[in-house]
């Protein structure tokens, strides 16, 4: 029963949001939309990196590499055969003269960077997990360096333009849905548990017959399939890809929403992916207006720096806060408590 | 290819591994001891070179006194960052020493843009750091020249610091294992502070090297630096002090030997070499040329 009524707890919220999103859609301006967008698109930035460094306890900033492939990929998918031929003379005939429509092109985007994963996964992941964090770092490098000198395929430092504009809100809405549905019925799965273990007690998850290195890469590259996926997303909505569209910068900011939102806490990194957005978002103008280019971005690492030394767990720990349980109340029910109990204990 | 070429290029490695060399050691002495992976260490590097730059241009500093500025500039910036960064974070995940050494090297990064604007800017060297010396086949410049020397100096100040003198017995000790030492009366605190300002200092002389060879320095100038020296760290094995010298050198000339040696359109992929070699050496190598076992070291 309790089960039920959680899933159409789960379902209601789903339609307010597309009610929601048909209104955004019928009444805001085009500027305040992509804003939107861009806030949907980092939710599934964030709840995805969540997957990796939050769930298995991994360190990785390779999320701008995974979005760059996603971008590039299915970039060079959804492009006129037309302009291909003409702009990227070194892609194979069978490529340059097919046109995907946008999903699956999105959908090859993900595979494309989950296989970049995994073959960086597969050294890096042995080792203990500081390692993976460096590594990370230099595939972003390596990623860009590679954008920018494979010109026949990529177009070089001037990137890709003019892409057809496919990203509306309702993809980015559709994605946070199945990003937020996966991420949940992972974190319930026996595969999260596994996850969880891991990043708890390593040995003790190895004693118990956890494969280790499997798992890790396995939630390395799921949390990649999702930034591929974002990274084709964001291309379609700005209507551009360069090498550095995405950068080391980008990963901090990423990180930072899982550390903000609880490492763990599904709602806490979407949370936290929403708010931060939306202030970067809020501050541009005043950094304009007194000329301080770079302020947002240090006071973000400030805040994140108070909130390591002072609330070191984030701010919603690893705790789902029973959002739909409040919605059940709202119709009158009696909240569902039926998931939130066992993994507050965690 | 002429012999003088090559030997050219090998001089070229040898000068961009003294700076690798410089940047590492501190990596490898901090994560030695406190098992923290400093992404805040490049951006040392460009602390050092504006050091350098305020000290030749406001002081009217002579060369050799402007080293000394540098390197208590290095030196105290690293103590600062570690008494206000780490220390509250000390016995922490390690996952919480990144982030917050990410967040520092933000912080920094931003500064830097904000005080100083993010356009790069020319780097005043005294004149006769330009001048050609003839050494052999090679015309080196007196830049060149000093770099290597000055990374020799350095290192072999630290190495007899660190192999022959008390504290540095207990800096050994430390690394060796902390909560032992602790016990022995070690205070673990001022090593750990001065494993950050030895490490810092370095790193800040590599920022002077860098700007002075470069003749450029801006506020993010450090982080690629940085970043590579962390792979000449691992290449040479995390937590050796005398693997992350190597590895420098090691890094530094596989570095030039790819770019003068391959033909130029593959001069693009540099940074693609140095972390692909990142990548292949955790997968066949993964403690490095002198490094131990990590794992029973966790």
């Amino acid at each position: 029963m309790e089960q039920r009524s959680s899933w159409l707890a789960a379902l209601t919220a789903a339609l307010f949001g597309a009610v929601l999103v048909y209104a955004a859609t019928a009444t805001l301006d085009p500027y305040v939309l992509s804003i939107v967008a861009f806030v949907g698109i980092n939710i599934i930035l964030a709840v995805s990196l969540n997957i990796t460094n939050g769930f298995t306890g991994l360190f990785s900033l390779g999320h701008p590499a995974f979005m760059t492939v996603g971008a590039y990929v299915t970039a060079i998918l959804t492009l006129l055969p037309a302009r291909k031929t003409r702009l990227l003379p070194d892609l194979p005939a069978a490529i340059s003269h097919m046109q995907w429509p946008f999903l699956p092109a999105l959908i090859a985007g993900g595979l494309v960077a989950t296989l970049v994963a995994v073959i960086v996964g597969f050294p890096v992941l042995r080792l203990r997990g500081h390692y993976l964090a460096v590594a990370t770092l230099g595939l972003i490098f390596i990623i860009q360096g590679l954008a920018t000198n494979l010109d026949g395929y990529t177009r070089g430092a001037l990137g890709l333009n003019g892409l057809p504009e496919l990203t509306n809100l309702w993809w980015v809405y559709g994605w946070v849905l199945v990003t937020l549905y996966v991420c949940w019925t992972l974190k319930h799965s026996s595969l999260g548990r596994t996850m969880l273990a891991i990043r708890e007690n390593e040995l003790a998850a190895a004693c118990l017959g956890v494969k280790i290195t499997r798992t890790r890469i396995v939630s390395f590259a799921l949390g990649a399939f999702f930034a591929g996926v974002a990274g084709g997303l964001w291309a379609h909505l700005v209507t551009l890809v360069t090498p550095t569209s995405f950068t080391f910068l980008l990963a901090f900011q990423l990180v930072v929403m899982v550390v903000l939102g609880g490492s763990g806490s599904i709602t806490g990194a979407a949370l936290a992916a929403a708010v931060l957005t939306i202030a970067t978002e809020a501050l541009h103008p005043v950094e304009e207006a007194v000329g301080l280019y770079g302020l947002s971005q240090m006071l973000l690492a400030v805040a994140v720096l108070m909130v390591l030394i002072f609330r070191p767990k984030g701010l919603f720990g690893m705790a789902e806060p029973d959002l739909l349980g409040w919605i059940g109340k709202l119709h009158g029910r009696q909240p569902t408590r039926s998931g939130s109990k066992c993994h507050r204990e965690v | 290819m002429s012999s003088a070429y090559i030997l050219e290029q090998i001089a070229n490695g040898i000068i961009l591994g003294s700076m690798y060399a410089l940047i590492a050691i501190g990596f490898s002495m901090i994560y030695g001891i406190v098992r923290l992976i400093n992404f805040a260490h490049g951006d040392i590097v460009t602390i050092g070179a504006f050091a350098m730059l305020a000290s030749v241009v406001a002081l009217n500093a002579p060369f050799a006194l402007s080293v000394v500025i540098v390197l208590i500039v290095g030196a105290g910036v690293g103590m600062l960052i570690e008494r206000i960064a780490f220390r509250p974070m000390r016995g922490a995940p390690q996952v919480t020493g990144f982030i917050a050494s990410l967040a520092v090297a933000i912080v920094i990064e931003n500064l830097g843009i904000m005080t100083l604007t993010a356009q790069p800017r020319n780097f005043i060297v005294p004149a006769w750091l330009s001048t050609f010396i003839p050494l052999g086949p090679l015309q080196v410049r007196a830049i060149d020249l000093t770099i290597v020397v000055m990374a020799i100096i350095l290192m072999a100040a630290l190495a007899l610091f660190v192999r022959f003198t008390k504290i540095g017995m207990a800096m050994r000790a430390t690394a060796e294992n902390y909560n032992v030492a602790r016990l022995m009366g070690i205070n673990i605190d001022r090593m750990i502070m001065l494993a950050f300002a030895n490490g810092s200092a370095l790193a800040a002389a590599a920022g002077l090297m860098w700007g002075s060879k470069y003749s450029q320095i801006s506020p993010l100038m450090g982080l690629i630096p940085g970043l590579k020296a962390f792979v000449a760290a691992v290449i040479g094995g995390v937590g050796s002090i005398s693997g992350a010298m190597l590895g420098g050198y090691v890094l530094g000339l596989a570095e030039v030997l790819f770019v003068g040696l391959l033909p130029p359109e593959y001069s693009g992929y540099r940074n693609v070499f140095v972390f692909a070699t990142l990548i292949v050496i955790l997968l066949v190598m993964p403690n490095g040329l002198l490094g131990r076992s990590t794992e029973e070291r966790a």
